[in-house]
């Protein structure tokens, strides 16, 4: 018996800003910076959206596609780097806004780019041990790049949930393999506004060793290669990483170019890989098999080896906009605009 | 004044070498080199190390008596030194081991030229760069080196007619000679248009014009001549040296197009080796901008004051040309600058 995905959600805010706008501010070729990370432009979240009610969009999204009582939810966990309280969970808002609460469990992940797959492998646990039904796995981000730093090019927002469950899964999580170090290549610490991060420190040593050490322990374990997958989706916090690592690991354009989200709408952190996989499946055939590689910076990288079911065929998957139609439908905003969104502009107090 | 010979060389590859410490590379250096030389630790008579910025890059002082004690030497108590002099840490140091020699106090020396410059990040590692200008009246004011090095590349345009392509066409001949390189940062052939195209770090410098971030570590091993061939067949003289400083501001320079630093170590070192600079066929010179190299074999009077951009292209100093400058593929971290040089000059001569 395998735990699985019931069903998955994402959402994207609509507003985008592009690189080119970007460096116009800081007097940089913001244009060869997007080439070079391969980013056309970035989610931005609206002046009242924030973690929790992407979060609430995303649930929302998975739900709408199957007929499943939320209160059949056991536990829900909300993996992000800006959970909009340090002290107030997001959890609990996102399950009484999807009629989940009050029995049920829940709490805030914070476990860098890869607490939302964290939560996945939490909530596979606790419904292959039958101790729940269902269990939601959300990740969802609004990031924080500092203005003017090579990060607030693809610093961008978005969330998707994932229901996971062992009945009438839609695609069968048949292996799951961590690979964890403590390897800081980026940091926040508590109290400050914007992360940090270890320059070229980020690819290598960090990105690229957690990522395709994981990717070779999966394809130990799952006993499969490259060619037996329709798709393969890795964390993207630019367009060239993923895409070397894949290259590296063997897979040709056509299996990562639905997932490649990360193009169009920038790096949505802990959502990133979700939002990919949440893409995939809005176009998977039963008998598809898709290679999902996470990483998070410092937290290490997680890995699924997910086959997808006949079921996938049962639930409605354009009850609401799909990812790729979410990200055909976007309005492009100015740098002042995207300050004033994301709180860059110093306010009247009071 | 005895004869001084080099009896062995050692080095290590250099790059970001992110599992490399320090001390992994000072030590790996020196112990190559000693079995170069096969002789046994207790006829080292004495160890020195140039290194530049040790307490800034990895906040580690004393670091001679480290490399001599992680070497396995710290029970013989030898003396240990540690220079410090700029981009030039591991020439002098190569320059007082043999005036030690030749005094007659010691016979054998290990000299190493070591740098570990990637554990800090790009700004702060381009601030301790800096340090090395006058921190007073340039760097505080905030002069970077590749904006010294800028200036002095649009004094020689607007002096000379130097074009970027004049400078373009160093960064791909030394490219072209690291591609031939094992150890080299980057083994990889580039392009004129790619120099040319590169990101502009300080006009007219753009990144191809401009050395990288490195890190790694070469030694060599000084023998007294007269006992040179108790080690090797092939012992390579130190036929000559020379020393000069300068002042330290470029605006207080004779010439902004002339390093007279260079210009009088050099005629010291050719003088005492009784040498007309048109006897030498290979140089190692100091290429952290690609203007260095043009301003040093200029300098060295290889070529006529002004004509160093287009003797480049010429192929002047390109490999097996007229003279071969910068066959390793050019600078390595600051501190192993002339130490490395010299592995270079005694491979090439084996």
């Amino acid at each position: 018996m395998n735990a699985g995905i019931v069903s998955y959600g994402g959402y994207i805010p609509r507003f985008r800003i592009t690189p080119k706008v970007i460096g116009a501010v800081w007097g940089s070729d913001g244009e060869a910076m997007g080439r070079g990370l391969n980013i056309k432009s970035k989610s931005v979240p609206g002046p009242d959206e924030d973690v929790i009610t992407i979060s609430v969009e995303a649930a929302r999204a998975c739900l709408a596609k199957v007929d499943i009582n939320p209160t059949e939810i056991g536990a829900i966990y909300v993996g992000s780097e800006s959970h909009p309280y340090a002290v107030k969970p997001t959890a609990t808002i996102v399950a009484e806004a999807i009629g989940s609460a009050p029995v049920l469990t829940a709490a805030d992940f914070e476990f860098a780019c890869k607490a939302g797959t964290a939560a996945i492998q939490a909530t596979m646990g606790l419904t292959l041990s039958k101790m729940m039904k269902y269990g939601l796995a959300i990740g969802s981000d609004t990031s924080q790049g500092a203005p003017g730093d090579a990060l607030e090019y693809s610093a961008s927002a978005g969330g998707a949930a994932l229901l996971i469950g062992i009945d009438h899964v839609i695609a069968e999580i048949a292996h799951t393999v961590s690979y964890t170090t403590d390897t800081p290549d980026f940091w926040r610490r508590e109290g400050q506004r914007y992360p940090s991060h270890g320059g070229r420190f980020t690819g290598e040593p960090a990105y690229f060793k957690h990522v395709l050490s994981c990717a070779q322990l999966l394809f130990k374990r799952a006993g499969t290669q490259p060619e037996d997958y329709a798709y393969a989706v890795f964390h993207q916090p630019n367009g060239k990483f993923p895409v070397r690592a894949a290259k590296q690991l063997g897979f040709k354009d056509a299996q990562i170019d639905a997932g490649l989200c990360v193009r169009d709408i920038g790096n949505t952190y802990s959502a990133a890989i979700l939002v990919g996989l949440a893409a995939i499946l809005d176009e998977a055939e039963p008998g598809d098999r898709v290679f999902a590689v996470g990483y998070g910076s410092g937290a290490g990288s997680d890995g699924f080896d997910i086959t997808v079911t006949d079921q996938i065929e049962k639930i409605d998957r354009h009850a609401t906009p799909t990812i790729k139609e979410q990200i055909a439908d976007h309005a492009f905003v100015d740098y002042a605009t995207y300050a004033k969104y994301r709180g860059k502009i110093l306010l009247r107090e009071g | 004044m005895r004869d001084v010979a080099v009896i062995g060389v050692g080095e290590t590859e250099f790059g970001e070498l992110w599992d490399r410490s320090f001390r992994d590379l000072g030590i790996e250096a020196g112990l190559k080199a000693i079995q170069d030389a096969k002789i046994a630790s207790e006829e080292i008579d004495a160890v020195y190390i140039g290194n530049m910025s040790a307490g800034k890059f990895i906040d580690q002082e004393h670091v001679s008596a480290l490399v001599a004690d992680y070497s396995g030497l710290a029970d013989m108590h030898l003396p240990t030194v540690r220079i410090e002099g700029g981009g030039a840490c591991g020439a002098i140091a190569l320059l007082q081991a043999r005036l030690a020699i030749a005094s007659g106090m010691y016979d054998i020396v290990v000299v190493g030229g070591a740098e570990k410059m990637t554990d800090v990040g790009d700004v702060q590692a381009a601030e301790i760069l800096s340090s090395t200008a006058d921190q007073e009246w340039e760097s505080v004011f905030g002069a970077t080196f590749a904006g010294l090095y800028a200036m002095m590349a649009r004094r020689h345009m607007h002096e000379y007619g130097t074009t970027r392509e004049h400078l373009a066409s160093v960064a791909v001949k030394n490219h072209k000679n690291g591609s031939l390189n094992p150890e080299a940062q980057f083994q990889k052939e580039i392009t004129l248009e790619s120099v040319l195209n590169s990101p502009m770090v300080a006009e007219p410098l753009g990144l191809f014009d401009c050395a990288p971030l490195s890190d790694g570590a070469a030694a060599v091993v000084l023998c007294a001549a007269d006992r040179a061939r108790k080690f090797t067949d092939t012992p390579v003289l130190f036929k000559g040296s020379g020393q000069a400083s300068d002042f330290l501001a470029l605006h207080d320079r004779r010439d902004l197009c002339t390093m007279d630093a260079t210009v009088v170590a050099g005629k010291r070192a050719l003088a005492e080796a009784k040498l007309e600079p048109k006897d030498i066929q290979v140089a190692e010179v100091h290429d952290n901008f690609t203007i260095t190299e043009i301003l040093a074999i200029e300098d060295l009077r290889f070529v006529e004051k002004g004509k160093g951009g287009p003797a480049t292209v010429e192929g002047v100093t390109a490999l097996n040309g007229k003279i071969s400058v910068n066959t390793s593929g050019g600078l390595p971290p600051l501190g192993g600058t002339g130490a490395t040089a010299v592995v270079h000059i005694f491979e090439r001569g084996d």
